[in-house]
This record gives C-alpha cells, sequence and structure tokens, in this order.
C-alpha cells in the first residue's frame, strides 16, 4: 500500500482551461457530472410535480363531472397556443445548443433571444387566462363563484361549485408552479444570452447550453402533460 | 507506546490553518469546512431539541399538569419533533461526516458541485432561522406532522411559517443528495471501482436516493397545505371536498423514508467502526451494499403502516403491513453482516466501536418493536402510545445519534487533527447507553400498558416508569455533553493526531491529519479491496506503531 504521504502543494498542474474547475480531473469529467446533476435534479422535479398529479388524479376520478364542468370553462385555444408556443421554444433551444456546437455564435443569441420570446409569449397568454379566470370569479377563495355550470355530456345537470373549486384550486397551483419553473428559466436563458454574447461557448465547451436547455425541455414537458389534463377533460 | 507520528515543529498547512477570517470559512466551498459549519450549526439544534426533550420530560415527572399547561405542551412536543427530525437528524450524518468524508473515501478533491454544497448550509440556515424565529413569536401545537385538517382550518399557530422553514431545508437536504450522487458516481479515484467502495459510501448512497425522491413530495405537500391555510382552499378539507387522508398519504411517503435518511449513513458509520476495530474485511461486503440499496427502495413502499387506524382499507392495511416485514430483511441482513464480522476478529474496545456495539443492541431492539408494530392487530392496540415513542427513539436515538457519536469519535482525529481523551470517551458511551436505555426502555411498558402520547398528564399508576424514564433522560443529558466538552478541549489540548490513528484502511486515512484543502496531493490509484485489514496486519505491511493514545 502506498506510504502515507504529507501534501505540501495542491496540485493545479493541469488548468489551462478557464472554465475547467479546479477539483475535476478533465473537461470530460465536469461536463458529465453537469449533465447528471441536472437530471437528478429533474428527477427532484418529477417527484415535486408528482405530488400534484397524484391529488389531480384523485380528485379527478371522485369528482368526474365537476371537472369536466370547470375545465370546459377554461379557454383550451389559449392554451394551444401556448401548448405551440412551448414546442417551438424547444425547438429553438436544440438549434441553439446546434449552432453553439458548429460554432455560429450570431445564430446561437438570434435562437436564444428566440427562445426567451416565446417564454415571454407564454407568461403573457398565461396572464391573460388568469385575468380572465379572475374576472369570472373562478378563483378560489372568498369571492368564487361557479353556480349553473352544466356538466358536459349531462344535460340538465350543473357542477357542484365545490368540487369545481378544488379543480381550480388544483388549476392554479399547478400552472402557477409551472409558470414559476419559467420565469426561473427566463433567468438561466438571460444569462446564457450574457455568456454567449461574451463568446464563452465554443464546439468544445458549451455546458451550461445543455444544461439550461435541459431544464428548458422538462418545463415544456411538463405543461405537455397540464395541458390535456387541465383543459381538455371530456371535450371532444 | 511510541507516537506514531512526532508532531512536526511547524505546523503543516491544512484545511483549517489554510486561510483565517470569518469570510474564509462563511464564503468556503470546501466540503471539509463547510462539514464545519454543519457540525456547528446542527449541534446548536440539537440542544434546542433537547431541550424542548428535558421540558417534556420534566412535565411528566408527576401525574399532574403541573410544569407547563397543556397548550404549552402541545408546542414543546411539536417543536422538540420538527427541530430534531429536521434540523439535527437528518442533516446530521450526511452533512457533517457524509460532506467531509464523501470525497475523501472516493479519493476527490471536493465535492462536484462545491458552490451548490455551500448554497445548501446557507438554505439550512435560513430555514433554521425560519424555525427559530417561528418557535420565538408562538409556535407550532400540531405534532411534528401537522396532520390536515387541524393543521389548516383549525390551530392558531404558526404553521405556514414552519412549513416554510422545513420546506427550505428540505431543499438544503435535496442539493446534499443531489451532490453526492453525482460526486460518488463521477469523481471516484481511478481503481475505485463500485465493488471497491466504502460501504459508508453505499451508504450515502442509498439515502441520497431517498434524499432526492422523497423530500420534493413533503415539499409539495407543505406548498399545498399553506395554500390550504392562507387561501382557505378544499384540497385536503373534508368540509370542502377535500381527502385528509391525501395529506397523510403525501406526507408519509416523504417521512417513512425520512427515517431510513436518518439510520442508513449510521448504518455506514457502523460498517466502517467495527471492521476496523475487529481488524476483519466486513463480512458479506456486497449484500451490506446492496442492503442499503435495497432499504432505500423498500422503504418508499411502507409509508401507509403509519395509517392502520387512519381509516385505509383493510386490504391495503394488508399489503402495508407485508411490506413493512420486507424491509426488515435487509436490515437484519446488516446486522448479522457485522455479528459475523466480529466473530473471530481482533476486537478493541475503542470508544467508536463502544458506541457501534450499542448501536447493534438498540438498533435490534427498535427494530425488532418495528416488526410488532408492523402487525396489524397489535397496531391497532399500541397506535399512539409510548410504545410507539419507545420504538423510533430506539432507531433514531439509539440507532442514529450512536452511530452519528461513534462516527464523529473514529474520524474526529482527522476532522481536527487532535486525539480525544480516550478514557473520558468510554465513560461518555456508557453513560449514554445507560442513560438511553433508563429513559426509552420503560416507554415500551408505558405504551404497553397504555398510556398514550402527547397528553400532558397521566394516570398516578404510571408514574414510576415516568419518572425511571426522566431519570434516564437526566443521565443521557450527561453523557451527549461530555462529548461536546472534550471534543472543544481536545482542539487545544489533545494530543496531536497521527494521519491513521486507528491503522485504518480507507483513503481517508492516507491524507494528512488534518487533511490539506484539496486533500490529495496527488490523485490516488486505487489497487485494493475495501476494508483489507487482514492484508494490512500482514508483518509485512505493519507500520511502526498502530495506536497513539
Amino acid at each position: 500500500m502506498p506510504d502515507n504521504s504529507v501534501a505540501v502543494v495542491p496540485s493545479t498542474a493541469h488548468h489551462d482551461n478557464p472554465a475547467l474547475l479546479h477539483h475535476f480531473a478533465s473537461e470530460q469529467q465536469q461536463k458529465d457530472s453537469a449533465d447528471l446533476g441536472m437530471w437528478i435534479f429533474l428527477a427532484t422535479e418529477v417527484m415535486f410535480f408528482g405530488g400534484l398529479f397524484c391529488a389531480y388524479l384523485i380528485y379527478r376520478r371522485w369528482y368526474y363531472g365537476d371537472f369536466a364542468a370547470a375545465s370546459s370553462s377554461i379557454d383550451a385555444a389559449l392554451g394551444g397556443t401556448n401548448t405551440a408556443v412551448l414546442i417551438c421554444s424547444s425547438l429553438t433551444v436544440v438549434l441553439a445548443i446546434w449552432a453553439a456546437q458548429t460554432a455560429r455564435r450570431t445564430l446561437l443569441i438570434v435562437m436564444l433571444i428566440l427562445t426567451m420570446l416565446f417564454g415571454c409569449v407564454f407568461l403573457g397568454i398565461k396572464a391573460k387566462e388568469y385575468k380572465d379566470k379572475f374576472d369570472e370569479h373562478h378563483v378560489p377563495g372568498a369571492s368564487f363563484s361557479f353556480e349553473h355550470q352544466p356538466i358536459p355530456g349531462h344535460p340538465g345537470e350543473y357542477a357542484n361549485p365545490v368540487h369545481a373549486e378544488i379543480f381550480f384550486a388544483l388549476y392554479f397551483v399547478m400552472t402557477g408552479l409551472h409558470a414559476l419553473h419559467m420565469i426561473i428559466g427566463l433567468g438561466i436563458f438571460t444569462w446564457l444570452l450574457w455568456a454567449s454574447w461574451k463568446g464563452r461557448f465554443t464546439p468544445e465547451y458549451h455546458t451550461p447550453l445543455e444544461v439550461g436547455g435541459l431544464y428548458w425541455h422538462f418545463v415544456d414537458i411538463v405543461w405537455i402533460y397540464l395541458f390535456p389534463l387541465l383543459y381538455l377533460i371530456d371535450r371532444h | 507506546m511510541a507516537t506514531a507520528a512526532v508532531a512536526p515543529p511547524v505546523e503543516r498547512e491544512n484545511y483549517l490553518n489554510k486561510h483565517y477570517g470569518v469570510w474564509s470559512w462563511l464564503l468556503t466551498t470546501d466540503h471539509k469546512r463547510i462539514s464545519l459549519l454543519y457540525l456547528v450549526s446542527i449541534t446548536f439544534f440539537f440542544f434546542i431539541g433537547g431541550l424542548f426533550a428535558l421540558l417534556i420530560r420534566l412535565e411528566l415527572l408527576t401525574p399532574a399538569g403541573d410544569l407547563v399547561q397543556a397548550d404549552t405542551y402541545n408546542k414543546l412536543f411539536t417543536q422538540h419533533g420538527m427541530v430534531m427530525v429536521f434540523f439535527f437528524l437528518i442533516p446530521s450524518i450526511p452533512a457533517v461526516l457524509g460532506n467531509f468524508l464523501v470525497p475523501l473515501m472516493i479519493g476527490a478533491k471536493d465535492l462536484a458541485f462545491p458552490r451548490i454544497n455551500l448554497l445548501s448550509w446557507y438554505l439550512y440556515i435560513i430555514g433554521g432561522a425560519m424555525m427559530l424565529h417561528c418557535m420565538l413569536t408562538g409556535g407550532v401545537d400540531t405534532g411534528w406532522t401537522f396532520y390536515v385538517p387541524f393543521s389548516t382550518a383549525f390551530t392558531n399557530t404558526k404553521i405556514v411559517e414552519a412549513g416554510l422553514a422545513i420546506f427550505v431545508a428540505g431543499f438544503s437536504s435535496i442539493l446534499t443528495g443531489l451532490n453526492f450522487i453525482v460526486t460518488i458516481h463521477r469523481m471516484r479515484a481511478p481503481g475505485m471501482t463500485w465493488s471497491r467502495l466504502p460501504l459508508f459510501i453505499w451508504a450515502h448512497y442509498a439515502t441520497s436516493i431517498i434524499q432526492i425522491l422523497g423530500t420534493p413530495v413533503i415539499a409539495i405537500t407543505i406548498v399545498l397545505v399553506a395554500a390550504e391555510r392562507a387561501l382557505h382552499l378544499g384540497i385536503f378539507d373534508p368540509k370542502l371536498g377535500g381527502d385528509p387522508l391525501l395529506f397523510q398519504h403525501l406526507f408519509w411517503f416523504y417521512s417513512h423514508p425520512a427515517v431510513y435518511i436518518m439510520i442508513l449513513p449510521s448504518m455506514g458509520i457502523i460498517s466502517e467502526i467495527i471492521a476496523c476495530f475487529s481488524r476483519k474485511r466486513i463480512f458479506g461486503y456486497s449484500f451490506v451494499a446492496l442492503s442499503s440499496i435495497s432499504i432505500a427502495v423498500f422503504g418508499f413502499l411502507v409509508w401507509a403502516h403509519h395509517m392502520f387506524v387512519a381509516g385505509i382499507s383493510v386490504y391495503a392495511a394488508l399489503i402495508f403491513s407485508i411490506l413493512s416485514y420486507a424491509v426488515a430483511v435487509p436490515s437484519a441482513v446488516k446486522v448479522f453482516n457485522w455479528t459475523a464480522t466480529l466473530y473471530k476478529g481482533s476486537i478493541r474496545y475503542d470508544a467508536p466501536m463502544l458506541y457501534a456495539f450499542g448501536f447493534l443492541g438498540l438498533f435490534t431492539v427498535g427494530g425488532l418493536t418495528g416488526l410488532f408494530l408492523a402487525a396489524l392487530g397489535l397496531n391497532v392496540h399500541v397506535t399512539d402510545t409510548y410504545f410507539v415513542i419507545a420504538h423510533f427513539h430506539y432507531i433514531m436515538v439509539g440507532g442514529a445519534v450512536m452511530g452519528y457519536l461513534g462516527g464523529m469519535h473514529f474520524w474526529w482525529p482527522k476532522i481536527s487533527g487532535r486525539m480525544y481523551p480516550e478514557s473520558w470517551a468510554r465513560l461518555a458511551a456508557l453513560i449514554v447507553f445507560i442513560g438511553f436505555n433508563l429513559t426509552f426502555f420503560p416507554q415500551f411498558i408505558l405504551g404497553y400498558v397504555g398510556m398514550p402520547r402527547r397528553y400532558y398528564q397521566y394516570p398516578p399508576e404510571f408514574q414510576v416508569l415516568n419518572v425511571l424514564s426522566t431519570a434516564g433522560a437526566t443521565v443521557l443529558g450527561v453523557g451527549y455533553l461530555l462529548p461536546m466538552i472534550y471534543f472543544l478541549w481536545s482542539m487545544r489540548y489533545g494530543k496531536p493526531a497521527p494521519d491513521n490513528p486507528w491503522n485504518a484502511a480507507g483513503l481517508e486515512w492516507k491524507t494528512p491529519s488534518p487533511p490539506t484543502t484539496f486533500n490529495f496531493e496527488q490523485e490516488p490509484v486505487v489497487t485494493w479491496e475495501a476494508y483489507n485489514y487482514e492484508e494490512l496486519d500482514a508483518p509485512q505491511h505493519r507500520q511502526e506503531a498502530p495506536v497513539a493514545r
């Protein structure tokens, strides 16, 4: 077995790349660590939203008619537009990473700006939807009202406002947390844009773009699930 | 016996003396310094939680409720639980010893994300400050489980603030787990294969899995409770069509596996200590390693055994009962392998080993009474009695804290560069063991004969056992104060520690005591199996002197 060593000077020999942090042995190790770190973080996010999806599924099963009625009151056209906007933004993220890999700095910057633009459009439409719900007194709380709303497919039957309120509570918590993730994503992309502007990313080193992109895709995917679950209950 | 390493005339540079000043600590990204930041802060919360425990035991000295009022008593046991679970037990071993040792044991210079590591300490401190503020301005009276609808619709205490404190501290826990998993996957030194990893690492890997997959669920549960309380939503309120059982399912989905966050790292420590002080390779290495993983997996499938009387179906209860028995199998695998390691070992009775022995006995009692509780019929009989209290304190205090103290003694020479006073340490280990049993064994009997938990008065016939328990708590308190005093003492007056005072295997012992900032001068290359004690002790490898006292 090797002798115990008395360390004198920490080794700094391998550091010619400023982006390589001191405790990593190679660029590859650093990149692999960052990727794995983001994947694990996304696993925690799955569990975070998972609790909400679990609650949603239970109440949807219990109060299906009320949920369908409440779901019909939100604007599926706006939600559908937002779905398209987010899918486009995922495309621009992929193109941004491709631009970095192929050293196209201008394209990289354009794609990042486009991504953020799509993100802002999404949030704007979301804000409009929230305002509509507020005006219609569909926000849970003291002024909540959901009287005489027909249950789709059951003529003459009306939704129980108490149960519809649970739908709207879940709607606001789920889309609200999703919107919060979008805002955080915009923050991350602002930084990525700044770093791209400074020319930090090269075909060899663009780990932050990939990691930030993973996050953005994840937030998109959450919406891909939220949209049919919240907007499309019993719509034909 | 000669001292193994004579203290050099000039203190060599290490992580403690490289930089001085407050900011060199508060802005450090060195995992060893962050580990010490955690050590100081969790010790603080340990004593806060202990103070609440002391007040609880003083109140229960007499049958009448005479020391505090009922409301105050409710707050005492609530705060005791919240502080001990979320601010001491969960971070204790991973954040202190894990932080210090994971990179050292696998031959890395630091954790994969040093800045995130520092961030997680700040999150812990922010959460802790919120919890302190909450306690000082009124506290919470729901029990640490903050069950709905009491917590959302009835109590007037500071549920939202306490919940947010736990939410923030939870992210500290998630980030620590994330950091460990990435570090263990990506930062191992050449030759440090999975089958050569110390069992401490395996245990932390399993713990981290629970931290990253379980904690987010309690985070979202807290968000829902806070939203429900603040905005009067109906998600958990039966009056508004909500389901209070859903809360219990979500809560225990995290909070049962959380028990394994507390006990698994402790099991990792016990594996290290028993192998070292028996001078043997651990018996059944791969079984001990994989039992950690299977405890983590099974741990996620047993949560509803906390809900047998809550109104779940008998069929569901049966399934969860059987699954709860199943989780005993990997736990027993560990205990049997540890005892098999002791068999024909050259056993030494240093303080860490005394704690390990204490762990073996107390964890066995705690684990076996867990089987009692997993049995549906008996569970109904002893639900919400002191039997449950005694059971989980045998696991959390008798198991987790014994392991933590054993580990602190074992690695103190590495952490501080000083030896602790051995005879005092053995005495303290003995006091802790006696005090612990005196405190909690009577509670098994109390619970079995029907004393419920969370009451501040009780019938006079329970007094003798309660007095014994309170007396034990006092002894236990002395046992906890002693290490704190002599550890502090040893930092100044202890003998300088040699690099490897126990002649232990493991990469961490190949660094200087205390280690330098970057741990290893050169990247180590591992060519040996873990716990190669037979090889280490073979005559041609014997180093000059194995022990320094």
